[in-house]
């Protein structure tokens, strides 16, 4: 089925061709999305590694297919991937599967993700509050020790989620320096993909030893804990799959909300002001940004396993469909004024951690350390505000992020 | 027509958003699964919420069919 306008080719042809879900001017989604959202249910589209598949935008198309985990897999096979991983031997690949979360369908993906769901509960989350508000404590004192202007992007949103990354995996204070160059390193698109390969292989290789070293003594960190409930049940490569797998998905999401919440908050004074201020404007605030930012704007990958239909459009078993995010986070059928930031709205509901068995584990722990950091930051610095040319978007990432945010206050 | 909270431990997979909705009705168990502390609760608007917000849908909604 076609769109009713034509929505690919109407970019700038000097540059190469952004597929449409990946387009945004600032915040908002390229309108040719919300076109497609419009017209039809699902859009042919052609991913940039070659794949042929089928786009769904809206927010009940989405929130279905995320639902359903018998017709919609997340075993994805025999799919074009980047160019630059065509090469690698079977022994660099299968690393790369263990225990990566959203690779597996049920009843494999339930029997790891029960290792770790008792790490993510609301009582959890209660008892690990403290140690989170230290880390941001320490970072905004570090900031204003330093003084400005400094890079928000460096100086606090990349970096607290890794402090507290290491501190949940139980990765000693003397290694952390480390840790965190490497890991900043291994999400930086800048960065080319061989060497990124290369820094994942280090860090792979070095939670295998702080495994190995943790079953001698189980720490009371989730590496230990795993070890201690679930010793017998888990290989080492799943277990040390595991604990990568948590450091690379609770990193940069958390990461790029807490540096673009700042400054959609800078750009909202009015907003910025309540959640500055205001303590029950947090939580509701929060669920809001992560509405209106949806930073994991590539879209989410199914394969279909049998036969289905989507507006009268047949796709057949084995297709790949594609959900973008960021467009049934802004569907006007599930949010009223789905382009305007409100912060009062409370934003119940939206898809930004996803939806079905594979929501994410981590939402717990991404939503503490937002409603810690971001009012924290506000507090600290009252008077904060982007220098001159502070701003840098990155577009067209996996996740939608900032290449800086320099402020002064 | 009386509607009833179903609760399926088995589908559940621990996100919690219940227990943030409601936090009178539902609780985790130290796994992170559902379990309810208040047997039939009457079905006030945080509750329908935890229902529609269910990302596995462990909870449900089932007319019991009484009068």
């Amino acid at each position: 089925m076609r769109a009713a306008e034509p929505v690919s080719g109407t970019t700038d042809q000097a540059v190469p061709e952004v597929p449409v879900y990946l387009r945004r001017d600032e915040f908002t989604p390229s309108p040719d999305l919300g076109r497609l959202r419009e017209a039809g249910r699902v859009e042919r589209v052609t991913t940039p590694f070659g794949a042929t598949a089928w786009l769904l935008t809206r927010h009940d198309d989405v929130r279905a297919v995320l639902a359903d985990s018998t017709r919609f897999s997340n075993a994805v096979r025999d799919v074009p991937q980047p160019p630059e991983l065509d090469d690698l031997t079977e022994d660099e690949r299968a690393p790369l599967r263990f225990g990566n979360l959203l690779g597996l369908d049920p009843p494999e993906h339930t029997r790891l993700r029960r290792t770790l769901t008792g790490e993510f509960t609301v009582r959890r989350m209660r008892a690990l509050e403290p140690r989170v508000r230290r880390i941001v404590d320490e970072q905004l004192e570090k900031m204003a020790r330093k003084g400005p202007p400094l890079d928000l992007v460096t100086e606090y949103g990349l970096l607290v989620p890794s402090l507290v990354i290491c501190e949940l995996l139980g990765v000693p204070a003397s290694d952390r320096a480390a840790f965190n160059a490497q890991t900043i390193r291994l999400i930086d698109v800048s960065v080319p993909i061989r060497e990124r390969l290369r820094v994942g292989r280090e860090l792979r290789d070095y939670m295998s030893d702080l495994a190995e070293r943790a079953r001698l003594a189980p720490g009371d960190d989730i590496i230990g804990m795993l070890i201690r409930e679930h010793g017998r049940d888990l290989t080492h490569p799943e277990l040390a799959g595991l604990a990568n797998f948590l450091l690379l998905a609770g990193h940069e999401t958390t990461a790029n909300m807490l540096s673009l919440g700042t400054l959609a908050l800078l750009r909202h004074p009015a907003q910025l002001a309540r959640m500055r201020d205001d303590p029950a404007a947090v939580a509701p605030g929060v669920e809001e940004l992560l509405r209106w930012l949806s930073v994991v704007q590539a879209p989410v990958a199914r394969q279909v396993r049998e036969d289905t239909e989507f507006g009268g459009v047949r796709i057949p078993a084995g297709d790949l469909v594609l959900l973008s995010l960021p467009a049934a986070n802004r569907d006007p059928a599930a949010v009223a004024r789905p382009d305007e930031l409100d912060i009062g709205r409370g934003a119940v509901g939206h898809l930004a951690f996803g939806h079905g068995v594979h929501h994410c584990i981590g939402a717990p722990l991404a939503r503490m350390e937002l409603n810690v950091g971001l009012p924290a930051l506000l507090q600290r610095f009252p008077g904060l505000r982007i220098e001159p040319d502070g701003v840098g978007f990155r577009p067209s990432h996996v996740f939608y992020g900032l290449s800086q945010l320099v402020v002064s206050w | 027509m009386t509607e009833r909270l179903l609760v399926d431990p088995d589908v559940c997979i621990g996100a919690g958003l219940c227990v943030v909705a409601q936090p009178r009705v539902f609780d985790q168990d130290e796994d992170g699964i559902v379990t309810v502390r208040v047997e039939s609760p009457p079905l006030d608007d945080d509750i329908r919420q935890a229902v529609a917000t269910c990302p596995s849908g462990a909870l449900s909604l089932r007319d019991d069919g009484s009068p």
